[in-house]
Parts: structure tokens; sequence; C-alpha cells
């Protein structure tokens, strides 16, 4: 048995961690326990990825399938890390469409989690450049998912927390672009209506995400720095310079655990001042960035989770309907900066419709903080999600760890359209997970 | 056959074999992975063909079968410039006190095997005049431990082999390095109780393979803190070491 954990180190549960080779091997994983699940390379936060016995790692399965530059279509095993694919693939002039804030997740769990970029306003979310997905089913059936074939099983895969089987392959497409830089517009807000009227006002631009000081209270309550962001072409790039970036390797790394009081309301309220204050300096003009610290601002930062000390931290992320949406997000913040201890780390960015049955986006904003894991901070939790589920809101199952079952019914409500299609793909409940236990399964 | 240079990886399904063959094939380098089940080698060939670019053979090579060896070196459409060997077992240590096949096969495995087949290229490559020939051995040779006998003393014949073979072929033009990686997570280890801060991931050692062939290294410990490690273990007293239990 081994102690295993997501990337908020909560919970940390005891499970049989396989990392097989071979597709049959994964099969055999599955088949000969129940409750099942396979993880990628562990980003999701709380116990998506954690199986209820057993947690079958895939990350062994790293190998590309096939590319076809002429249409940028590329078949994969589930364990490609998307690092791997912007290093390999990028100097070759393709990407991702939709990466999340950091690079290192797989293919399997991006599709698992339909995770969304800071595109996800206009161009959607992970799902929709898929074009089919090899799953070997609780049932033990090894089925090619797509639009077209298995169509319900397809879309419950999507964003499905890899309860409808194991996501061996995956097809999908990758963006042609001219090179690896972003042209980058920051403009500071200096409060949430000015925030989110310049989030609005981004709707036309391909990127677009705001940090928010959380510290900030009062007529500063909600203040924000806006990037905006395109892909830049050759010719804006300086005389010389490479048309794709170099990649580092994380060049710090957070080598202990933190004590926890080093975040205290204190050092958090100093940082927020002080990353405000020099990106509002930068606000108004445009320059052109590496794509490497536009999208994933922290992966130069190995082990950041380990900053929240031992205990680990939560992160709560949240989507709120565009009607109504100033409101919640007013008293959210309002609370959190009376609080004091949510982190650096509040992120504000507007979404669009999800594609798969429980992907988490909705039109509307959408609100990141982190906690970490201390004193009464499971209760101050649960009264935001009484806001979330009043305004018609939901969590975010790859950040969760603790979320009630109401507020989860409450927030997705396909969840019974997905029950069935799960059930017929694993009558026995073979898959099920530390998140499906606490959310999905019955009891 | 491209001008590009090289690579024969024998034991190119395991993992420091992929890890190895992706880092000179992203140098680079042509590929041939070798091993005993050539199917399961295809996804990794046409892997590396889709990420690089570069031409890559599968080829069926059996580390016991030592009386395949000319042939196999024979059948090769040329002779590669480096040769990998990371074949190895490192099989049980408690049954191979008294199995006396299976310890057989856990010598043969990483001594025998490994020792001809890499002598066989050197006497091609001495004809040459040039080539890289790596042989992955063990920090387990350094010294006789307890728990790890069997293998660690197979591994220890390696690395003389290794050693003896490069002063002989340095003089001929051919290079040999000796890789010791320490504890590294792969399927060999699996299940392991692996020292966190001495434990290395695959990819790691393939790119200290790829380093050490191109500056002509002849000795590498993946991770510097091995070669210290080993330096304690290799300097205590047989009085005192024998009493450890490791």
């Amino acid at each position: 048995m081994t102690l295993v954990s997501g990337w908020g180190r909560f919970p940390v549960v005891d499970t049989d961690l396989l990392r097989p080779r071979s597709f049959e091997a994964v099969g055999d994983a599955v088949a000969d326990v129940t409750g099942s699940v396979a993880r990628g390379n562990g980003r999701a936060y709380g116990d998506a990825a954690i199986g209820a016995a057993r947690t079958v790692g895939m990350t062994g399965f790293d190998r590309i399938r096939s590319f076809d530059p002429a249409t940028g279509r590329i078949r994969l095993e589930a364990g490609v890390l998307l690092a791997d694919l912007i290093d390999t693939f990028g100097p070759r002039g393709f990407l991702p469409f939709v990466v999340p804030g950091t690079r290192f997740v797989s293919v399997g769990g991006a599709i698992a989690s339909d995770v969304h970029g800071k595109n996800h306003h206009c161009e959607g979310g992970f799902g929709r450049y898929l074009d089919s997905i090899l799953l070997r089913t609780g049932e033990g059936e090894t089925i090619e998912v797509s639009r077209e074939q298995h169509s319900d099983a397809f879309f419950a895969t999507v964003g499905g927390m890899g309860l409808t089987g194991v996501i061996l392959e995956a097809t999908m497409w990758l963006r042609p672009v001219e090179t690896g830089w972003i042209r980058e517009r920051v403009i500071s807000a200096s409060d949430l209506d000015a925030a989110m009227r310049a989030l609005d006002a981004g709707d036309t631009a391909t990127y677009s995400v705001a940090w928010i000081d959380c510290a900030a209270r009062g007529r500063s309550l909600g203040r924000s720095l806006i990037y905006l962001g395109e892909h830049a072409d050759r010719d804006e790039l300086a005389d010389g310079a490479d048309a794709f970036p170099v990649g580092k390797d994380p060049g710090l790394s957070v080598p202990i655990d933190m004590p926890s009081m080093t975040l205290n309301r204190y050092s958090i309220r100093a940082f927020n001042e002080l990353y405000y204050r020099m990106g509002a300096r930068r606000a108004g003009g445009s320059h052109v960035v590496s794509l490497y610290p536009y999208f994933f601002p922290l992966d130069s930062l190995s082990d950041w989770n380990r900053i929240y000390g031992k205990r680990g931290f939560l992160q709560h992320q949240c989507v709120i309907p565009e009607a109504g949406a100033r409101a919640v997000l007013g008293e959210i913040l309002e609370r959190v900066a009376r609080r004091g201890d949510a982190s650096f780390l509040a992120v504000l960015k507007k979404l669009g419709q999800g594609d798969g049955l429980l992907s988490f986006p909705l039109p509307g904003y959408t609100l990141a903080l982190d906690f970490p894991v201390k004193g009464d901070i499971l209760d101050f939790l649960d009264e935001i999600d009484r806001l979330v589920v009043a305004a018609g809101g939901r969590l975010y199952l790859a950040k969760d760890a603790r979320q009630s079952r109401a507020t989860f019914e409450a927030g997705y409500p396909a969840l019974r359209r997905f029950n069935a299609i799960r059930k017929s793909l694993d009558p026995n409940g073979n898959i099920r997970s530390k998140l499906s236990q606490r959310l999905f399964d019955e009891v | 056959m491209t001008s590009r240079k090289s690579v024969l990886v024998l034991g190119g399904s395991s993992d420091i074999g992929r890890a190895a063959a992706r880092a000179f094939a992203k140098a680079g380098y042509d590929v041939g992975l070798a091993g005993r089940d050539v199917a399961a080698l295809e996804p990794d060939a046409a892997d590396l063909r889709t990420r690089y670019s570069v031409e890559v053979g599968v080829y069926r090579f059996d580390v016991l079968d030592t009386a395949a060896f000319d042939g196999f070196v024979g059948s090769l459409p040329a002779l590669p410039d480096v040769v990998i060997s990371i074949v190895g077992l490192l099989g049980a240590q408690e049954s191979a006190q008294s199995d006396l096949a299976h310890a057989t096969t856990i010598m043969r495995s990483n001594y025998e095997g490994p020792s001809l087949i890499l002598g066989l290229f050197a006497e091609k490559f001495l004809g040459r005049g040039s080539g890289t020939l790596v042989g992955v051995s063990s920090v387990a040779g350094d010294r006789g431990r307890a728990s790890n006998y069997v293998y660690g003393s197979a591994k220890a014949g390696f690395s003389a082999f290794l050693s003896g073979l490069r002063a002989r072929a340095s003089r001929g033009g051919v290079h040999v390095v000796t890789v010791k990686p320490g504890f590294v997570r792969t399927k060999m280890t699996e299940g392991m109780k692996l020292i966190g801060p001495l434990t290395v991931e695959a990819p790691v050692v393939g790119d200290a393979i790829l380093r050490a062939v191109e500056t002509k290294t002849d000795v590498i410990y993946v991770s510097g803190k091995w070669r210290l490690v080993m330096l304690i273990i290799k300097t205590l007293p047989e009085a005192v070491f024998k009493k450890l239990k490791f």
C-alpha cells in the first residue's frame, strides 16, 4: 500500500498503487478488485485520482502513436504530459488548443477533467479538440468512443473524472502556431466592477484571465490585473529571437514543507500589494512573452504546493452564471478578505459552455481561491458553497476535496444521466474513486 | 541508411532503455531497439519516429541466447556508432540462495550476456577504429551486500569487464562507458522501498547516458550523491560492513 494524495496534499489516502505496463495489465488491474480508478500525473487537487481500493498509474503510457502535420491530428497514449507535447511539437509549430494553469497534466487527466484554459470563453475546453478516446470500461470492454460512435460514453468520459473507465489513448487536434510567444496586454482594474468590465471587454481576446488581490478590502475589493493574450506572429518577435522559446525545467523548488505560519494575513497582504503594484506598472501597452510564463506561471516553482505546509491546502474553484455573478463574487471576496488567509493565487476568469455531461464550465465567471487546511476552513467553505448553489453555480471536481453531496447534486443537473451511462459501462461498479465514493456512489 | 549517427539499445523495452532511446533520438541519432519481444518494441519505435523524424529499427535479442550473438551482430543492417546494454535481471536474492537455476539466470543476465555481446561489438568497433559501448551496471556491483549479492556480484563482474575493455579499447579509438544508476523508479524497482533523495526517474538516466557518450566520460554515477554513498560503503572495514543488514 502507498500513501497517495492529490496536488493539494489533502486528503492523504492509503491505496494499492499499480503502474501497469500494458493495456492488458491495465485491464487486469481494474478487473480483479472492486474500486479502482486511473491516475495521471496527480495534478487533480483532491481525491479524484485515488481509487476506492486501487489506483492505476498511467504515466508509463507516454507514447505518441502518430501525427499528421497537415491536419494537426495526433494519436497518443493517455499518460503523455502536455509538457511533453509542448516540448516535442511546439518547435514544429503545434501546441495543444487548451492548456490549464500547469503543463504537468496528462492527456488522460485533461480529458477526465475536461480542463479549461484562458481561452475557454471563446474556444471551449480540452474536450472540444478531441476526436476520439480509447476507453477500457469497468465491464472489461475496450471501445473507441467519439461524437459519432458510443457518443453517450464519449460525452460522459469528457469531464467524467475517470469514472466511465480507464482512458487508454486519444486522438485530438493540435493548434498550428507561428511561434511559441504570446502578445500580452495587462490591464489594471481598481475594483471588482472594473475587473469584470475588463474581462467582458476581453471577450474578443483569445486568452483572458484576471489575478485578484484577495487581501484588498473596502473600495479596493476585487482589484485585479487582467492578462489578455494572443498568439504572436513571427514578425512580432525581436530580431534574432527563436520562433519557439526554450521551456526551462523548474529552476526553483520548495524543498521542504514550509511551516504553516509562513503564510499569514500579513505576508499574504504584503505579497499581493507588491504583485499588484509591479503588474500595474506594466499595464497599458502590449508586449511579447514566452508561452511558459504566460500560461504556466507557477510551473517555474516546482512543488509549490509545499508552501502551504504539511497539512496541505484546499483550492475552492466555483463558477457562477453570468446573471447575478457580480453580487455573489463580491460577497465571497468580502468574506475571504475578512478571513485573511486566502493565498496569492486568486484567479477570476470567464467561461463558456462545457462539452461533457459533467464538465465544469458554464457561461459565467469562475473564481479560484487557495486556503491552507487549518482551523474552521471546512465550515467556512461550506458557507461559500451555499452562496454558490443559491446563484446556480457549481464547483470544479478536479480541484475539490470536500464539497457535500448536496452541493454537488445541485450544481450538476446532468448527474442522473451520467450515472445511467456509467452504470451501462460498468454494471458491477468496478470503477470507483475516493471522489466517487464521496459524491456519486450509492451508499 | 542516413548519414546520421546511430545507436543500438539492447533491452530497448526497459524503462531506462526507452529513456535512452528517446534521449538519443532527440539528439538526432537513428535508433535500433533490441529485445526479446519485438512486437512490444513497435509502439516505442513508432513513438520515436513520430516525435523526432529519425529512422528506427527493431530487432530480436535475447541476452541468455549467447549462441545467437554472432548471428545477431551480423544481421544488423549496419554497424551502429553506439551500443548500449541495459539488459539485466534483479531476480530474488532469497530464492537465488538455494535455487541454483535462478541464481544462474541472474548471473548470466547481468554478467555473461551483457559482457559477451559488448565484447563482440568491441571487436567490430576496433576493426572500424571508432564507436562507443555503454554498459549499464549498478552501484550494487561496488560491494557485495547481504541483501543482493547474487545480483551485485554479477554486476561487479560486468563492471570489471567494462573497465578492462575500456583500457584495451581506448587505444583503438573505441570508448567504453560504465553507468551506475543507483535507485531508478522503474518496473524493476517497483514495490521496493527507495530512498527519495537518492532516487531518479528513468529519463534522467537516459539523458545522463547521452551526455556521457558525447563527452566521453568513463564511469558515471547518475546522481552525484551515489558516488559519495558508495565511497563510504566501499571503504567501511569488512568487520563493520558484515554487521550491516542491507
